[in-house]
């Protein structure tokens, strides 16, 4: 289970945020990508798009199935990884580093504290299956 | 066999009321082991069902919308089953061991209603459900032919394609029904095999070096060569003709055969529409059930897509009206609530080999 660096904070819907200062950088957790299967497509917002916690901000699909991505923060995106829209495979390869899709200037960083830790993400990993 | 699919990894879903493996390692891993090499998949979903006697041939002829009578004893051909207004009970492959005896491939959703119906239209044929006493392993890719002849006794090698052997003994298991088809576009063979002997093939197989493949890699490899699946791209809704299915229609067959009539009528009147391939030009993946749309209105529906794991483009089969069915028409596919453009394409995406 060492797989969820204690570095990172994760939600329920197995998204992760690495988070510094006011700015949260996002990403789906290796078990998101173990569920869905091989990447082969994401759609993620534009550089200065607000995304709202709990609500989606983007979409990424595997082979089978279609899953939106959902906030972990509110805030305004500052960052979109392009390279990883051009070639989402490396969410396959590397979910929790190549695999970060934006970064988020919260509008409440005080959110990230509502956030779970790695821990806490494998006790409910551990709950749930 | 349950057990030799978790064993390898596999991911299990219900399908058809069956538990089948989706996949096992990935899709495209799989999907690229059988471009390449060697992929197997358990498809004992499938049903059998066999239709024999003195009368066996004429009741098959009526039942069945291709011509039999250019099939030779010892070959394969895929076929279909049309209710009286031609929309498609099933598409099948029979194989013809004689006049006497046709043993048929049926879908999994197909077991009873296929049954039900040839019985229904038997003629005095005898007509038989075996799906219970058949398992079916598909070995399939370049590397296939040569795996699959070192396994058998007598050789299988020389079989050209839609052409079977049966009675062949297959890593030990005596029995087998040996034919050189497949769902994937790639040379290769499928094996009936008893169900008890199943389990000691599959695993032959995989220490042979074949990669265990599951039912997401099978969707991607037969949409690539944009083969139909029943359910989604025809239905008893959809006649063969507007799924595209017009080379296993013979309208002229001496005989006739159940819905041939609508049929000849559907083809007099034209076509109101079409299956057709495309391409997404705009960014997503089409999916079952997507509207297509033309100048704001909804005018057909995806059936099938997918990202071709070989062009890496996003393609699919949809029903359009036949004035949107020229290769090279735009319309739009609506994906999410926006429209995303599309084209219509040659088929098949990717090249068959068979």
């Amino acid at each position: 289970m060492a797989q969820y660096p204690e570095s990172l904070r994760y939600t329920k819907e197995h998204e992760w945020a690495r988070v510094s200062g006011n700015k949260a950088t996002i990403g789906i957790t290796a078990f998101a990508k173990d569920q869905l299967g091989d990447v082969v497509y994401l759609e993620l917002p534009e550089v200065g798009a607000s995304v709202t916690r709990g609500h989606p901000f983007g979409v990424v699909e595997s082979t089978k199935a279609v899953s939106e991505l959902f906030a972990p923060v509110s805030g305004k995106v500052t960052k979109v990884n392009k390279s990883l829209v051009d070639a989402p495979e490396g969410i396959n390869d590397d979910p929790h580093e190549k695999g970060w899709m934006i970064e988020i200037e919260m509008s409440s960083p005080a959110d990230a504290n509502e956030l779970l830790s790695a821990k806490q993400y494998e006790e409910l990993l551990a709950a749930e299956h | 066999m349950y057990e030799a699919h978790l064993a390898a990894g596999a991911r299990i879903v219900e399908f058809a009321g069956f538990d089948m493996p989706v996949q096992y390692k990935g899709l495209l891993e799989e999907h690229a082991a059988v471009r390449e090499r060697v992929g197997i998949f358990d498809v004992s979903h499938m049903g059998e069902v066999t239709v024999d006697g003195a009368k066996a041939l004429d009741a098959a002829q009526h039942l069945v919308t291709n011509d039999l009578s250019k099939c030779a004893d010892g070959q394969a051909q895929y076929s279909a089953l049309c209710n009286d207004k031609g929309g498609v009970i099933d598409d099948i492959i029979v194989y013809r061991h004689s006049p006497e005896k046709l043993f048929i491939c049926v879908n999994a959703s197909g077991r009873e209603k296929d049954f039900d119906w040839m019985k229904g239209h038997s003629q005095g044929a005898k007509v038989e459900q075996h799906s219970d006493d058949w398992a079916q392993i598909a070995i399939q890719g370049p590397q296939a032919p040569a795996l699959v002849e070192s396994l058998c006794k007598p050789g299988v090698i020389d079989l050209a394609y839609y052409h079977f052997r049966p009675n062949v003994t297959v890593a030990g298991v005596p029995g087998c029904v040996v034919a050189r088809t497949g769902y994937t576009g790639e040379d290769g063979f499928e094996v009936f095999v008893p169900p008890d002997g199943a389990r000691q093939l599959w695993d032959t197989l995989v220490a042979k070096g074949a990669t265990p493949c599951g039912l997401g890699a099978r969707d991607s490899l037969r949409l690539e060569v944009a083969y139909r699946l029943y359910g989604n791209d025809m239905d008893e809704e959809h006649s063969p003709l507007e799924a595209g299915l017009g080379w296993i229609v013979k309208l002229d067959k001496p005989t006739g055969f159940l819905g041939a009539d609508a049929l000849k009528r559907q083809k007099a009147e034209g076509l109101k529409r079409k299956l057709v391939g495309f391409k997404l030009t705009g960014k997503g993946i089409a999916r079952h059930g997507y509207p297509v749309v033309k100048d704001g209105q909804r005018v057909g529906e995806v059936t099938s897509g997918t990202m071709s794991p070989v062009l890496k483009e996003p393609i699919g089969l949809a029903y359009v009206p036949t004035g949107l069915s020229k290769i090279g028409t735009a319309f739009d596919v609506e994906i999410r609530g926006k429209p995303v453009p599309a084209q219509v394409v040659k088929t098949p995406f990717v090249e068959k080999i068979k």
